[in-house]
């Protein structure tokens, strides 16, 4: 029997591996489908003073062009501030911002045609970067400054102090399946939607609102996806709704797939940030106050871009305690592509402020940095100075930080090896070598309460096979294995008994994003909840069989028994549908104990932490900046593990996702804001060279969460990726080495080959004039 | 003429296809004619792996029994009438007739190797065809067999663990009797399948108004060529596929390379290694590897597998790319083109066919037919030292940022004559002139490379680009001849070795 807590393979693997596995685009197309694509602002920021589009109509396989001016309903895309045209409306605000749609009888028509427009643009004054936009005062939302204590007061006192100023890059999820959906028109005004979508029920509510129709009207159906990373939460119901807006203009199936380039274009990717620190610290390292400036680019649009600093802002503590922090955030609007969710939703951008920090402390001081980060690490309940409540006001009370860094730190055999690294750099002129050791504690939950709520619907069939469906989407995070083992786990039955179903707004509603790393946490309780209701039910019908009492019918390998008695869960599924017991249940699940006041930016909003440690060992050359990851060793906390072999996917993933984002992968533009970085073969992301030769990833054993979570697993689709933190801080070790670790390298991320370069050059400079 | 059909055998059973506009990709093919959608479209560009699929292609070998080769190959940027006369295999075709894993798929499973699933086909035909060549693959060569697939989601691990785990091949089994399809693993049968479907004319599809030629005579091929002006030649597709699927461009006719024999061949002897216009990339730099293994490095950062597979010499020669990565060290090894324009051919040194950014000293209706490569130790290159050098953002298949090459002759201590070669620094792949001179006859030494790295500034003003900036690209174009010098000094046994390569010190 096989169910929770084991290393299942993937629900799809056997799917994946032979091509069977569908997609949005294997979908067969309903005859007469017509294929969508869309005509981008070559500018900017513009006013569009003419626009000619008869070029466009006129291109054979033509059916149709659209404008903005043919939306039913609201032109609309943004779900939280209502700020994202569907299609620009007279003024576009980057360049690659959808103008209009052109609907052909292939892909390729399509395109080609809507490079036909006419356009004819006012251009207006661009701002093209995060500095320029601060100075400017150019933002999406007012600026926001939460404090804890007196900062400004402590840091005039404080024995040490350091300021500084850095930034990192953003990210494009180069998800491998780009985004789609396929939009068919059905009877009295209604759509059905299939999309690559992290969140089902936004694209359901987005398109109802396009089309000015109720939200009964329209279903979304999402099977998987091909990688999400949060570059599917909130951008699908653009294509979406454009798909569905052309399907209900024509009658016909539209679909809607956008080519990689145009892709990496026009959707947002993760937010750059602009970083600032003032911390004052005392002779061991032990930080007394901080004042950190965040600014993050945020692009033409609100989009996600709130709840991303908010988790920036709460995750500028990472692992220490600040007892007087002030943080100063400023969400500044350019004339780019509107940012947005990518997994880590600020937390990444937070943290790494705070891990710049510490390392400037450190090099300051002279110390090891691990040794700065242990003093600084949340308490765990000495009595009277607990160093154990957070800056936004939650009581940490599951803190493993402790145990888990003794345990890498031995494992890894870190303080060994880095003082061997030290040594031989001392003897390698060219090559030099860092280490790192970095923390992750991150937070689990929507910071919003209301999103942390999930569904479920499970039915059970007369031959006792069970079908199961819940809100989240599967997106290769092993969602729907996972949620199917719990399934199993609580029939007593083999997985292989439980199919899962697609992701329908039809049969599990108002549901939230599959999002934040909370899919197995709520879906699994959710889907727990249906089980136990049907359970309850066959309990009660075994008992009245067998004249037991309920709580006394167990399920387990297959078969129900009580008291001696014992029968198959498909004959006891079959007599209970004889006696007329229904055998189809609706979780339920929202998560206890938070709650947030965002005004205030006090409250508990995440129902617990989930905790990790990374050390890693990089190769520099310092004559051109090249590096390369020799050693990565992980230890990451998810509880007790739903599935180990999925977990690991999650932490291994996430961390050389995280190294792609602080090494490779460089966004660039031109001088007009036209991304030049907007495919492959221009925009770098890890492949299988990169990754570390030595690669020793495990999971933290023994220790369940503390919470009442599903089985006490933990979330892990987000925390792993800041893991890679130590990748970052790997290399400003080994650049630091060419000042003899005097001096704080200024290295932003990512450190590609011509940062480290200039970082080391400019310690060597500054140690020839000094 | 009579128009004739594209024929090829997919997965394993002989496949006509007429009636498909000649620029229509293998994957558009797949995917939206045949409705087999497990070949992924992930960016279309050849640089995702998504669509990989493989191809087996009859080696017609007089010395031994015909057999097929098997390569894997980018099917978004392959266009579907080059497929004429040879195999194709998707992932499809590699599950058994039982509906039973194939032993790559199963090591998949085994692994976790999946997570979201898109990229698997194209990582699972990747593999089968290093499985098909490589029976037991070590780590190293499974990653060098992966450059071209990206993956999202595992982080590689899980990928490479399927890899070492695939069960060793064991021979090649014979076909089934009375089966109905070939598999991949009957050689023999698949090329007694492949036999007939070889051609003796040249071979004309057209469609749309569109004409595809794959003429089988370097005369024939010429003669088209020096006749219809805006036609296209098209090599491996690996560029041309992105004057289709991203520029949206197209063409009245195409002229393909591949079918012209003397164009696929390779010859050694008098002093040069002579390379056929239509040889792919890995067979030319299997050959160049023989002559001059210090490359052998390049060459593994050179793209990617597949696009090494279907991509070739001439190609990248004939786009003459400031950031190709193969002209800076033919230049510094002193090769030459033969152009050949009808009847007429002629000879240029390969440095003077670049004139400026995309202006080439070829003639309209002249081609690039042949590269010529000087043979080590031939009279005319006596005991080179060899290096190249490849800096880019990520390890595997990047395009430079600066691509480098260096020859130097030297005796006792001072530099007899040295030839540097840059990419990446100016609108064409260009000889850094004054930092030779400034070598040439100078001692071998550190002062001597420090006052060649002042004179490179002369020579190259680069841009600033997504790639790299202009400060950067002179900073490590200087920086690399120290690395050059280091490297030599280490090889003379007075002088302690300094490690000065992170990327190509491989530690598998």
């Amino acid at each position: 029997m096989r169910a929770a807590d084991t290393s299942l393979p993937h629900e799809s693997a056997h799917l994946h591996v032979s091509g069977q596995a569908r997609y949005v685009d294997d979908v067969p197309e309903p005859a007469g489908t017509l294929h969508a694509g869309f005509g981008m602002s070559v500018h900017a920021h513009a006013r569009i003073k003419t626009m000619d589009l008869s070029a466009v109509r006129a291109y054979p396989g033509v059916a149709a062009v659209l404008t903005h001016r043919d939306i039913p309903g609201a032109n609309n895309y943004g779900g939280i501030v209502h700020d994202d045209p569907l299609l620009a409306e007279g003024l576009v605000q980057y360049h690659g911002q959808p103008v209009f749609l052109v609907l052909a009888d292939s892909h390729h028509t399509a395109r080609r045609a809507a490079r036909l427009a006419r356009m004819e643009y006012e251009v207006l004054p661009a701002i093209l970067s995060v500095e320029v936009a601060l100075a400017q005062q150019f933002f999406i939302a007012p600026p926001r400054t939460i404090t804890r204590g007196d900062a400004a007061a402590v840091l005039t006192r404080a024995p040490h102090r350091i300021t500084g100023r850095t930034r990192c890059g953003g990210q494009d999820h180069f998800y491998l399946e780009g985004q789609i959906a396929l939009a068919q028109p059905q009877e009295d005004g209604q759509m059905q939607v299939l999309c690559s979508t992290q969140h089902p029920t936004e694209v359901q509510h987005i398109v109802a609102h396009a089309l000015g129709r109720a939200s009964h009207a329209v279903r979304v159906e999402c099977r998987r996806i091909g990688g999400g990373f949060g570059g599917k939460e909130s951008q699908p119901a653009l294509i979406a709704a454009a798909a569905a807006v052309a399907a209900a203009h024509t009658g016909r199936a539209v679909k809607l797939r956008l080519d990689r380039d145009d892709d990496m274009r026009i959707t947002g990717k993760r937010h750059p940030f602009l970083l600032e620190y003032d911390v004052g610290f005392d002779a061991c390292g032990r930080i007394l106050a901080a004042d950190f400036m965040l600014a993050s680019d945020c692009g033409y649009s609100a989009d996600l871009s709130g709840p991303v600093n908010d988790r920036a802002i709460c995750h500028v503590d990472n692992a220490y305690f600040l007892e007087h922090v002030t943080v100063r955030n400023f969400q500044c609007k350019t004339h780019t592509a509107s940012n947005t969710a990518f997994r880590g939703f600020g937390g990444p951008q937070g943290m790494f402020i705070i891990e710049h920090a510490i390392d400037c402390i450190a090099l300051q001081l002279g110390f090891d940095p691990l040794d700065v980060r242990r003093v600084n690490y949340y308490g765990t309940g000495a009595a009277n100075r607990p160093r154990n409540q957070t800056h936004y006001g939650q009581t940490i009370d599951d803190n493993i930080l402790d145990a888990i860094t003794d345990e890498l730190e031995a494992s890894s055999d870190y303080r060994a090896r880095r003082a061997a690294l030290r040594l031989q750099n001392a003897n390698s002129p060219i090559i030099k070598r860092g280490i790192a050791f970095t923390p992750v504690k991150f937070g689990i939950s929507f910071n919003a309460t209301h999103f942390n709520q999930a569904g479920a619907l499970v039915h059970i069939y007369k031959d006792g096979s069970v079908l199961l469906n819940h809100g989240g989407t599967e997106m290769g995070q092993g969602l729907f294995t996972k949620v199917a083992q719990v399934v199993a786990r609580e029939l007593g039955i083999d997985i292989a008994q439980v199919r899962s179903s697609a992701a329908d707004t039809g049969k599990v509603p108002n549901t939230s994003a599959t999002a934040a790393s909370s899919g197995s946490d709520l879906n699994g309780m959710a889907a727990r909840d249906a089980c136990r209701q049907l359970k309850a039910r066959l309990a009660a019908h075994a008992a009245m069989l067998w004249q037991v009492a309920a709580d006394s019918v167990t399920f387990v390998n297959g078969s129900v028994c009580a008291a001696g008695h014992t029968m198959s869960f498909a004959e006891l599924v079959n007599q209970a549908w004889f006696a007329r017991v229904s055998l189809s249940a609706q979780g339920f699940y929202a998560t206890p104990k938070i709650h947030w006041d965002r005004a205030a930016f006090k409250g508990h909003p995440f129902y617990y932490f989930a905790y990790g440690v990374a050390c890693t060992q990089v190769a520099v050359d310092t004559l051109t900046g090249e590096t390369k990851i020799e050693r990565a060793d992980l230890l990451h906390d998810a509880g007790t593990s739903l599935n180990p072999a999925i977990d690991i996917g999650q932490v291994e993933g996430g961390f050389i996702q995280g190294a792609g984002w602080l090494t490779s992968e460089e966004l660039c533009q031109d001088a007009q804001g036209r991304l030049t970085t907007h495919a492959p073969s221009t925009y770098k992301i890890p492949t299988a060279a990169d990754i570390p030769p030595v690669f020793n990833v495990k999971l933290v054993q023994q220790r369940p969460n503390a919470e009442d979570t599903i089985y006490r697993s933990k979330a892990v689709g987000e925390p792993p990726l800041m893991l890679a933190l130590s990748v970052y801080h790997a290399i400003r070790d080994a650049v630091a080495s060419v000042a003899h670790y005097r001096a704080a390298p200024q290295l932003d991320a990512p450190a590609t080959p011509e940062a480290v370069l200039n970082a080391a050059d400019a310690l060597r400079a500054a140690r020839t004039n000094g | 003429m009579q128009p004739q059909p594209i024929r090829f055998v997919l997965n394993g059973v002989p496949h006509q296809a007429a009636g498909v506009d000649p620029h229509v990709s293998l994957l558009q093919y797949l995917r939206e004619q045949l409705h087999l959608t497990g070949t992924k479209e992930g960016c279309a560009e050849g640089d995702c792996g998504a669509c990989t699929v493989v191809i087996g292609e009859l080696q017609t070998d007089a010395r031994s029994a015909p057999g097929v080769r098997l390569k894997p190959i980018n099917a978004c940027i392959r266009a579907l009438p080059t497929l004429d006369g040879k195999a194709v295999f998707t992932v499809e075709g590699l599950t058994q007739a039982d509906g039973s894993l194939h032993p790559v798929q199963q090591a998949m499973v085994d692994c976790h190797a999946s997570q979201c699933g898109f990229c698997t086909p194209g990582f699972v035909m990747s593999l089968f065809a290093l499985h098909q060549n490589t029976p037991q693959p070590t780590r190293a060569q499974a990653i060098e067999a992966l450059a071209g697939n990206l993956c999202r989601c595992t982080g590689y691990r899980p990928i490479l663990d399927a890899a070492e785990a695939m069960p060793g091949r064991t021979g090649m089994p014979a076909a089934a009797p009375g089966a109905t399809s070939v598999t991949p693993e009957c050689g023999a049968a698949l090329a007694h399948a492949l036999t007939p479907l070889q051609r003796t004319a040249d071979f004309s599809y057209s469609a749309h108004g569109v004409t595809f030629h794959a003429p089988r005579s370097i005369a024939s091929f010429s003669r088209l060529a020096a006749a219809h002006l805006d036609a296209w030649i098209l090599a491996g597709g690996t560029d041309v596929g992105l004057w289709i699927n991203k520029a949206l461009q197209s063409a009245n006719m195409i002229l393909y390379t591949g079918a012209v024999a003397e164009l696929t061949q390779i010859a050694e002897g008098d002093g040069w290694l002579d390379i056929g216009a239509a040889v792919p990339l890995d067979d030319a730099f299997t050959a160049l590897n023989r002559q001059y293994p210090e490359y052998a490095h390049l060459w593994q950062r050179f793209a990617s597998p597949p696009i090494r597979a279907s991509g070739t010499l001439g190609g990248n020669i004939a786009n003459g790319s400031p950031i190709g990565d193969a002209m800076p060290l033919l230049i510094v090894l002193g090769a030459e083109v033969v152009l050949r324009h009808g009847d007429a051919a002629r000879t240029l040194p390969l440095e003077d066919l670049y004139l400026d950014y995309k202006k080439q000293a070829r003639a309209p209706g002249e081609w690039v037919e042949r590269v010529r490569i000087p043979q080590r130790g031939s009279v005319r290159e006596p005991a080179l030292e060899v290096a190249a050098y490849k800096i880019a953002k990520r390890n595997e298949q990047d395009i430079s940022a600066v691509c480098c090459a260096i020859a130097l002759q030297r005796d006792s201590g001072s530099v007899q004559q040295v030839r540097i070669a840059f990419g990446g620094m100016a609108g064409i792949p260009k000889r850094a002139r004054h930092a030779e001179a400034a070598l040439t006859g100078a001692p071998w030494s550190e002062a001597g490379v420090r006052a060649a790295m002042a004179a490179l500034a002369h020579d190259f003003t680069p841009l600033s680009d997504m790639r790299a900036g202009a400060a950067y690209r002179l900073r490590v174009a200087q920086n690399l001849l120290l690395r050059f010098f280091y490297e030599s000094a280490a090889a003379t046994p007075a002088v302690a070795p300094i490690d000065a390569r992170v990327i190509e010190t491989r530690v598998y």
